[in-house]
């Protein structure tokens, strides 16, 4: 049971491993706080829309189900993308297009069809959770990273904590600004997926 | 703003692909052969164009009057999605040289979020009916100009020596983050910025 939950955090990681749901990945990763926010939304979404297609999918037809995915993640997107305005304004206008852009995510369709769909629903379930989390955690190691480096900061929070100072005072007035700019994003990225090859080469060698 | 540095902005200064990350997927999933990458570019542009202007239409005409703006996501999402299949159809009934070229790559761009992405631009930007259309083909011709950069360099790359574990696709990425760096150069061209 819980091999399928960990299986979508480290070994199926979707970012990281099978390389899908990168725009939001390297869009809104220039910040710790961004990064975990946007993995918050994508949790809530994934576990929902997994619960919903799995307790139907008895009666969802087969060849209706992709439009009817479709509209059952929507739902759940539209849900975050107005609480997230009226409670945190700050974080959804960092973030911008890519909350609705949650819709198209193509993690949470995949999980729809490939699992949801033909697994009861507390596997479902914990298959949302896992993958969400694994999603999480590839794009706040990436936040971390860009915000350190690229700000001087961690986990600054848009108009209210100012962020732990990691790299000291001097840091901050001359980061590594290149880090929170595109290039930077991609250059992680790179290295991070890298570096994971790298040590699984090693260790199954 | 005229519309000429609105079309210039969306092309090159804000570039859809390298600077605000949307279409990535498509971007580095089909960027490995350089006719394969025009193909994909062509249907872009077609579909792009397209479903920006249908959406901006229902979200003016439709959505706002009734109150339903709300319904936004859902709403294009389905649009889009329905116009993909209808024109795989229609291409395959009436233009088949067209489909044989395009066709594999139309159920693809549904989730591409680019083309949703500029939907939702145009509408959070506040376009009216002429910037949506410039807007619109100036970011689908600068997603081809990307991908075809990409498929182009991605060709030179895979006879080169690169260390295993870079090998696909985080040397790709590399080569995107040299890429955005010199299309970072576009900044403050013609007073624009990102």
């Amino acid at each position: 049971m819980f091999k399928t939950f960990f299986e979508g955090i480290v070994k199926n990681n979707p970012v990281l491993v099978l390389a899908i749901g990168l725009c939001p990945t390297l869009a809104v990763s220039t910040s710790a706080f961004n990064a975990l926010g946007m993995g918050a939304a994508v949790i809530f979404v994934l576990t929902f829309s997994n619960l919903i297609v799995s307790s139907f999918r008895k009666v969802i037809p087969d060849s209706l189900r992709i439009p009817i995915f479709i509209i059952v993640i929507s739902t759940f997107v539209t849900i975050v993308d107005y609480v997230m305005k009226a409670y945190l304004p700050g974080l959804s206008k960092n973030l911008g297009v890519f909350v609705p852009l949650i819709v198209v995510n193509c993690i949470i369709l995949g999980r729809a069809e490939g699992f949801a769909y033909k697994n009861p629903v507390g596997k479902a379930i914990l298959d949302g959770l896992g993958s969400g989390i694994g999603f999480t955690l590839a794009i706040f190691i990436m936040g971390t990273i860009r915000e350190i480096l690229g700000q001087g900061t961690w986990m600054s929070i848009p108009g209210g904590f100012e962020g732990f100072k990691v790299l000291g005072q001097g840091f901050l007035n001359y980061p590594v600004l290149f880090m929170i700019l595109p290039p930077g994003g991609f250059l992680v990225i790179a290295f991070l997926m890298g570096g994971m090859r790298y040590f699984e080469a090693r260790r199954s060698a | 703003m005229s519309l000429f540095l609105l079309f210039l902005s969306a092309f090159l200064v804000n570039n859809i692909v390298l600077m605000r990350f949307l279409g990535l997927c498509p971007f580095f999933g089909i960027s490995s052969k350089l006719d394969t990458a025009v193909g994909m570019g062509m249907s872009v542009i077609f579909v792009m164009v397209l479903s920006s202007v249908i959406t901006w239409f229902l979200y003016q005409y439709i959505l706002m009057p009734l109150n339903l703006v709300f319904l936004r996501t859902a709403a294009f999402i389905l649009v889009i999605a329905s116009l993909v299949q209808f024109l795989e159809i229609y291409f395959k009934k009436a233009i088949p040289g067209l489909y044989s070229a395009l066709g594999i790559f139309l159920p693809l761009i549904t989730t591409n979020c680019a083309i949703l992405g500029v939907a939702f631009l145009n509408i959070d930007y506040g376009h009216s009916l002429i910037q949506t259309l410039v807007y619109s083909i100036g970011v689908s011709l600068g997603f081809t100009l990307a991908l075809v950069l990409m498929a182009g360099i991605r060709m030179r790359i895979d006879n080169a020596p690169v260390p295993d574990a870079m090998k696909g696709l985080p040397i790709a990425f590399i080569t995107a983050s040299l890429m955005a760096l010199a299309f970072l150069g576009f900044q403050g061209f013609l007073g624009l910025s990102l």
